[in-house]
């Protein structure tokens, strides 16, 4: 389905909270990379640069009312979320001041006072819990919408059809979003999928779905307003596919072999930060100025919570007794 | 099927019923306690008969269709619904139809319904109860009647129930309801149709809380959901034979009872451990061991188990039998045990 004529569309506010969302995102995933490459952070890391169009645009529709579920590749949904930055630090140190106590680390961040429900390493997982959490906003008869994300590779295991069917039967308030970067971990996603688009599968199951250029945010814009909209009205759920590219691969120390020649250097030609920027700029949005202090402001809150992570203590390791279950364990 | 609330509020008394006509009571005692419980799962509704079994029959008439709702057969959609709502504050019971289809939903289960409260350090908690039924004795064969309590057993942050009979499948299923964990209630064939008094004001009985049967002095037999009504086949024959037997009803198998298995034992000397569930592996494997370990020097025997041979579950009625852990086996091991 293409996008309706009458859609929605950004003004510079919108667009400037867009971009400093993303800023934030690719300015986290730049630390994260740069400390790992130190040898100061020893975690699996599976980064979304080249992908910040998507949560950062959803993430300005959101409040922290509104609750993400999202996958091992999540950071940057709860970056754009504006989850803290401090706890998130702290927890992919794996210490005792991270929101998880340091025992979930970065494929299991959770935040609840900014939505971030639960992330999960399962591919598929977060789209039955995101009903859940959908069924809940109903009952309490509450606007609250409910993001599932998701990856392309997510779109064939059996989770994402229980989910999207038992969504659109009972109207639930949640928007799947799936990412579409091209590849489920090593496979091309015409290897590994029946249909040319992902959206083409919400047909299956009586929701609207559209596929949308994931690293344009105007076109993101008029979809996810869209979609959130009717959630909140109670119309049920859609299904959007935003097209887009990892520039680091399924995780970090990827080779790359099974993507094409030239494939990675062309994606990276059209690297969604600074054109969106220059944009901004270019029509008038924004100032030069405005961005140089924006982008100040969040390196020293990036710099100031990656600091606090690595300074934090380790947890004790009586922890592991400890919220197994609600009773602590006896040793 | 009675579909009546024991309330407080009646005058004490007791009525005879079933253990699924108990479980229908405790859905109702909770529901409406509390709105925050929900029920869902495959045919549950009243439209589409309340339940495989009628467990839930009643229930949505009573508390509206969106609080109790027939889902689609699709079981990880049904556990992931169960688990999101409990994250945002609701006590969901949700009805997998058989023990066998939980494996459909294994992941739901054990990835996230168990782990989250760790893996989010304990700002997120999954108060899920799954009830399911199984147990070999109707002739489903294979896939619709295998007890993988010990799968979930094994398993860090889930709680694992299975009564024998109609007062703890009420006061257990209250029990799990209200506990702020995810707890596995396994309802079994065997035990299902066997009639008792339940107390019209029966509220929760404690998790983690064995019951003990029959008290006696040689031998302690520890069983649970089926095989505890087996065992009491079994009274009769082992007390002819001059055998004082103390028979334990484990009711939740994680966390166990040691407490209650451990003194018994000491007591007792001797220990025969018989479960349906497949015995290699199983359950029995890690309250022998626990009793090996703790009170070696005690034991006048070596401990024994008593399972399900390592196949599935078969159709014919003789090996269906066969498979089962009869009376008769458990007399014949005790007596074996006294030497």
């Amino acid at each position: 389905m293409t996008q309706p004529s009458n859609a929605p569309q950004p003004d510079s506010a919108a667009l400037t909270d867009i971009f400093r969302r993303m800023l934030r995102i690719e300015r986290n995933d730049d630390a994260i990379l740069s400390t790992i490459r130190k040898g100061r952070l020893q975690m699996p890391y599976y980064s979304a640069r080249g992908q910040e169009v998507i949560p950062a645009t959803i993430s300005h529709f959101l409040t922290d009312e509104d609750q993400i579920c999202t996958i091992y590749r999540g950071i940057q949904d709860m970056v754009a979320k504006d989850m803290p930055l401090k706890p998130l630090w702290a927890e992919i140190a794996g210490r005792v001041d991270g929101t998880c106590k340091g025992k979930g680390g970065p494929m299991h961040l959770t935040h609840p006072p900014t939505g971030v429900m639960v992330t999960t390493g399962v591919v598929g997982s977060s789209m039955p819990i995101a009903n859940g959490l959908a069924w809940a906003a109903k009952l309490d008869g509450s606007r609250r919408v409910v993001i599932a994300y998701f990856g392309d590779g997510a779109s064939n295991i059996g989770a994402f059809h229980e989910s999207l069917n038992l969504a659109s039967l009972w109207k639930l308030p949640v928007i799947f979003v799936c990412p579409n970067n091209g590849f489920a971990e090593h496979t091309r996603f015409e290897n590994g999928t029946s249909v040319d688009r992902i959206s083409k599968r919400a047909i299956g199951y009586g929701m609207p779905g559209f596929t949308v250029d994931g690293n344009d945010p105007w076109e993101m814009y008029a979809q996810v307003s869209t979609a959130i909209a009717r959630a909140r009205d109670g119309e049920g759920p859609t299904l959007l596919e935003c097209t887009t590219f990892r520039f680091l691969g399924h995780v970090l120390g990827d080779d790359n072999k099974y993507m094409a020649e030239g494939e990675l250097a062309a994606a990276r030609e059209r690297d969604p930060l600074p054109l969106f920027r220059q944009r901004l700029l270019d029509e008038g949005h924004v100032d030069e100025p405005t961005l140089a202090a924006m982008q100040e402001k969040i390196e020293a809150e990036v710099a100031e919570a990656r600091d606090f992570g690595l300074a934090s203590e380790l947890p004790p390791v009586d922890e592991i007794r400890r919220d197994v279950f609600a009773q602590e364990m006896m040793a | 099927m009675s579909t009546t609330t024991t309330s407080a509020a009646k005058p004490a008394g007791t009525s005879k019923m079933n253990s699924l006509q108990a479980v229908n009571a405790a859905l109702h005692q909770a529901m409406a306690a509390d709105d925050k419980v929900l029920v869902l799962g495959e045919d549950i509704a009243d439209p589409e008969g309340g339940g495989v079994t009628g467990a839930t029959a009643g229930l949505s008439t009573k508390f509206g269709g969106e609080r109790v709702r027939s889902t689609p057969i699709s079981e990880q959609a049904i556990i992931g619904a169960a688990i999101g709502a409990a994250l945002a504050g609701y006590k969901p019971v949700a009805e997998i139809m058989l023990m066998n289809f939980t494996t459909v939903a294994m992941d739901m289960i054990f990835n996230h319904a168990a782990k989250l409260r760790f893996m989010s350090g304990g700002q997120t908690s999954v108060p899920i109860t799954i009830r399911t039924l199984t147990g070999a004795g109707w002739q489903t064969a294979g896939q619709h009647a295998d007890h993988l309590e010990g799968w979930y057993a094994h398993a860090a942050g889930i709680k694992v129930v299975a009564p024998s009979n109609p007062v703890d499948y009420k006061g257990l299923l209250l029990s799990c309801i209200d506990d702020p964990d995810p707890c596995i209630f396994i309802e079994s064939a065997g035990s299902l149709f066997v009639p008792a008094e339940v107390p019209d004001d029966q509220g929760p009985i404690p998790l983690g809380k064995a019951r003990i049967v029959q008290e006696g002095s040689d031998l302690t037999i520890v069983t649970w959901s089926s095989q505890t009504v087996r065992a009491q086949m079994a009274l009769p024959a082992l007390a002819e034979a001059g055998l004082s037997v103390e028979l334990i009803d484990l009711r939740t198998i994680s966390p166990w009872d040691r407490e209650t298995v451990l003194a018994s034992v000491r007591k007792t000397g001797r220990l025969l451990v018989a479960h349906e569930a497949v015995r290699d592996f199983g359950p029995g494997a890690e309250i022998a061991a626990t009793v090996s370990e703790e009170l070696f020097g005690v034991l006048k025997a070596p401990v024994r188990r008593l399972g399900a041979p390592k196949c599935p579950v078969p159709f014919a009625k003789v090996l269906e039998d066969a498979y089962i852990v009869q009376p008769d086996q458990m007399v014949a091991v005790a007596q074996a045990l006294m030497g």
